[in-house]
Formats: structure tokens, sequence, C-alpha cells
């Protein structure tokens, strides 16, 4: 009886290392807990900016998606201010799709380079080539856009050389790495005994990486190409400095035109808070904002479908 | 009694018996000749010179380690890019060793099954069909009835008919495990390697596709490797055991395990071995 209750004792007595897992728990608790505060907070506050146009400055949403006038200071004809970010809108899927188009091709092929077929080299060069461009600053790549790309565009196409093709130039390049790790990657993951089931019944190694590597990998594959998309979607340095900074709808690939993100670093540093241009540009940062999560919920959709095979 | 373990290790090293198979009506279909295979620097295989007769199961008998698989492997040149393999490998008087080989052809002639089913995440219909098609074999007619007798021939046949457009990987082992030796059987090889086929599959799978490799037999040649040595004794006519990257003892399946001539054969198939 009375060593029963000596081992209850024993056992109920809370020991340092149950402390301890306890405050660690509260630690780690904590730490999400902050994260997901500025999470909300963050959205919160563009979302209540962006609405404000909106709300208290009357602008018809319609109007703001599909108009084609960008030019917060001055009110129409009919005394509405003329704030159309279709034009923002465009360029700045033109310039992701198109830089997500010149992109993957390339970045699936180092991968199947580094991956199927020369291994050894691909670890040795390519990896630390990709993790290098990865560092690369922005403003760098925009910097070498704007003295290399933009005069070799003026000079084969004429005009500025300012555009969405120096533009889509600038961002190939800087989507490249982010895709071409993601896809090694994905390449990765395809099990090595499907390889050897494929070479086994005498498929060549080509057949092997078209017909069974990279089919087994497309979910992982369109992720890293909506990654790189929404990378280019959301890069304002670099493609704000080739891109000509003009709010027009883009009539070619060289006229000069403006993204969502080239206008709100433009003109964020010029507006009043609370006015009517400032709240414009919390707009197209919220049209921003909104695309990301779209982007993430996509690459989460083909994430699942992936496992679901 | 006091053993001296290292010493006798290395007398019974030099202990070999290997015969060649001569029943009449099998002729040798396939031989190795001094094959040496290196991972890197390191030598896993020392010693293969055996003999397969036709239409006949060898099984390769041996510990862990002892080399067996890496044999088999390099018999269809599995291992081109993971070893360097020396030595000739005669398939009706070819050495299939050299280099002007075309491996993928040869490959088709000298099928492979793994340890581990293996389907692709394709319908079975599309597994079976894949090989067929990088072939060039592409009429729907000719597919259909390749697809069928490849099911047949593997047992699977009246499990999968109503369901050849599912998923392959929703086949249990002991399908998928026969999903592949009909995927394999479907280019119409001459050889078929299998490597530990049955290792992950349960007893009740195990003894269909033991049935299924000797009815098999009658057109195909077969070499599998296992763990099994009952399965070895059930199904084999010759058995080759390895031990240490050596082939120490090739005979009749009988004689290996009822009157092995060396004393490691002995140690093994009696299960004092180690």
């Amino acid at each position: 009886m009375k060593a029963t209750q000596q081992l209850e004792q024993q056992l109920k007595r809370r020991s340092k290392a149950a402390k301890l897992e306890i405050w660690g728990r509260v630690v780690s608790f904590s730490a999400l807990l902050l994260i997901v505060a500025v999470v909300v907070a963050i959205i919160g506050f563009v979302a209540s900016k962006g609405i404000a146009t909106f709300t208290s400055n009357h602008v018809n949403l319609w109007d703001f998606l599909t108009g084609k006038q960008w030019n917060p200071n001055i009110t129409d004809a009919n005394g509405k201010p003329e704030v159309g970010a279709l034009p923002m809108i465009v360029g700045s899927f033109l310039i992701t799709i198109l830089s997500a188009l010149v992109a993957t091709p390339f970045a699936i092929g180092t991968a199947v380079f580094m991956n199927e077929i020369s291994p050894n080299k691909g670890a040795k060069i390519l990896q630390p080539v990709t993790e290098l461009l990865v560092g690369i600053p922005s403003v760098v790549y925009g910097f070498i856009g704007l003295s290399v790309v933009v005069p070799v565009t003026r000079a084969i196409f004429g005009g500025s050389g300012f555009g969405i093709l120096s533009g889509t130039c600038v961002l190939f390049v800087m989507i490249l790495p982010t895709v071409t790790s993601m896809s090694a990657d994905a390449l990765k993951s395809v099990p090595r005994y499907y390889r050897e089931a494929s070479l086994a019944l005498g498929a060549t190694q080509w057949q092997t990486i078209y017909k069974v590597v990279l089919r087994a990998a497309t979910p992982g594959l369109m992720t890293a190409v909506v990654f790189g998309m929404a990378r280019a979607f959301g890069e304002a340095l670099a493609v704000q400095m080739v891109i000509g900074n003009a709010a027009l709808m883009p009539n070619s690939l060289v006229s000069p035109s403006s993204t969502l993100t080239s206008v709100l670093t433009t003109g964020i540093g010029n507006t009043v808070m609370g006015s009517l241009q400032n709240n414009a540009l919390w707009s197209l940062a919220l049209v921003l904002l909104l695309m990301s999560l779209i982007f993430n919920l996509i690459i989460r959709l083909i994430g699942r479908k992936g496992r679901l095979q | 009694m006091f053993v001296n373990n290292d010493v006798r290790k290395s007398e019974e090293m030099l202990e070999r018996h290997v015969t060649q198979p001569s029943e009449a009506g099998h002729p040798i279909i396939l031989s190795t000749e001094d094959l040496h295979v290196y991972y890197g620097k390191k030598e896993a295989l020392f010693e293969g010179d055996l003999q397969f007769a036709s239409n006949q199961i060898t099984a390769l008998i041996g510990p862990s380690g002892s080399g067996k698989s890496t044999f088999l492997r390099s018999l269809n040149r599995m291992n081109d890019r993971i070893a360097t393999v020396t030595g000739r490998i005669m398939y009706r008087g070819v050495d299939i060793n050299q280099p002007a080989v075309d491996v993928y052809e040869m490959r088709r002639r000298v099928g492979m099954v793994f340890q581990r089913p293996n389907p692709f995440a394709k319908s079975i219909y599309d597994n079976i069909a894949f090989a067929l098609r990088l072939r060039g074999v592409t009429g729907k007619h000719e597919l259909d009835e390749i697809v069928e007798t490849s099911l047949k021939q593997a047992a699977l046949w009246d499990q999968v008919k109503d369901d050849l457009n599912k998923s392959a990987l929703a086949l249990s082992g002991g399908q998928a495990q026969r999903l592949c030796i009909a995927r394999a059987i479907a280019v119409k090889p001459d050889i078929l390697l299998l490597d530990e086929p049955a290792s992950a599959l349960d007893p009740v799978s195990t003894g269909q596709l033991e049935d299924t490799l000797l009815e098999l037999k009658e057109n195909y040649t077969i070499i599998i490797v296992t763990h099994n040595m009952q399965q070895a004794a059930r199904i084999s006519e010759y058995t080759a055991f390895f031990n240490q990257g050596r082939v120490l003892e090739y005979d009749t399946t009988s004689q290996i395990f009822t009157n092995p001539q060396v004393q490691v054969t002995s140690d093994y198939v009696s299960g004092n071995f180690g």
C-alpha cells in the first residue's frame, strides 16, 4: 500500500523535463501566433486601404478594373477620377506569362541535364551557378537590363527600347534559377525504380525521360512554373527600370508600359495618405495581393492533385 | 571445439564446384566468362563463370551482399551507368558486353523484373503497351491482343480483364508483380531475369507467382535471384551459390540441396551459416 502511494507520488511529480516541454510548446506556439498575426494584419491593412477607393472615393469597381486611363490627379468630363487599372493589369500578366513561357523550356532542360543526363557535372557546376543567380539582388538585374537589354532592344526593334520585351528578358533570367531548382527537385522525387522499370523494358534514356520521368514529375514541374510566375508577378524594381513606366495599354511588346508593381514603386512616395491618388495605389496593391493568393492556391491545388495520383 | 574462423574462411574460399548444365534438349543460351564488376574501385563480383540452360529455371542464392543481384543486373546491362563490368556475357554466341551492342534491343530480349513491384502510374493496359508503343506497335487490335496474351501468361487476366483502364497502382502487391512480369514478356523476350520477385509478397501471392514461373518456363529461360531457399528448391532446375562476390558452387538444384560439394554451401543450405 505504501509502495503504491510512493510510486504514485513519483509518477505525478512534474519533472524538469516535463516543465521544459511545456515551456518549449509555449515558445513555439507564440512564434506561430506572431507570424499569423502579422500576416492577418498586412492583409487587413491592404484590404481596408484598397477598398477605400471604392467606398470613400466612390470609384466603380468595374471602371477600375476595365478603365484604360490611369491619371488619378485628373477628373474626366463626368467629374470622375481617371483610375483605370487595366493597362497595369494587362502589363503584369503579359510580362509574367511571357517570361514563364520563355523560362520553362530552359529550366526543364537544365533540370533534366542536372538530374538525368549528367548528375555529377550538374551537381558540381550547375547547382552553385543556380544558387548564385538566386542570390543576385534585383537592382543588379535591373541595372544590367537598363544598360544592356534596353539598348539592344532599341537597336533591333527601334523605339525607346523600354517595354514588355525588355522586362521579359530581365524577368526570364531572374525566375530561371527558381524554376530550374524546383524542377530539379521535382525530377529528383521521381523514384529510381520508375527509371529502372523503363530501361529494363528496352526504352532508351530519352524515351525514359520523356515518357516516364517527365510524366511522373508533371505536378512538380507545374508547381515550379507557377512559383516562377508568382515571382515574376511580384518583382518590382528590376521591371520598373526597364519597362518605361508609362501607364498606357501596351500596343506592342516594345512600347513603354507599366505593371502593377512598377506603378506602385514609382507612385507611392509622391502621394498623400488618405487622398484618392494614394487610395488608388492601395487598390493596385490589393489586386497584387489577391493575385499572389490565387497563385498560392493554384500551387496547393496542383500539389494535392499530384499526391492523389 | 575451437575453430579459427579466419583460417577456415580462407581455405574454404579456394574450394569451388562449378558444373556445366548438359541436359539434352536444353542448350546453353547464356553464359558468362571471367565476369568482374566494380563499383568505383570496390570489386563486388570477382568470379562469374556460369552457363544457363534454355527453358529452365536457374536460381541464384547466397547471403546478402554476395554479388548475386550485381551478377543478375549485369546480364542485361542494367549496371551500365552504375558500375564497371569487364568480361564476356555470351548470349547465343554474341558477346553482349561490348559497346557496339545496341543495349536497348538487347534488353528487349533479356527482360527484367525487380524486387519491388514497380508499375508505372498509368493504367494496367498502358503499363503493358508502354514498351510496345516505344517499338512502334500502335495498332489497337494488335495491342489488345498482346495485352491479353501477356496478362494470361502472367495469370492476371481473369482478375483484371474488366479493369484494364484502371490505374495499375490500385493493384495488390502480388497482382502488381505479375503485371510487371506481363509487361516484361509483352515484348517477347528470350530470357527473363527476376531479382527477388517474391520478397515483397505474402505466401499466397508467392505461391501463385511460382506457379506462373513454372508455366513461363515453357517459353522463356528464367534466372531468378532469391533469398528463399525453399523457393529455389521448389522451382529451379539449377542453383548457383554465391558468397562474397564469388560463385562457389553451381550444380543441379537437387545436388546443391541434398549433396553439396562445398562446405560453405552445405552450411548455408542447412542454415548453419554465419
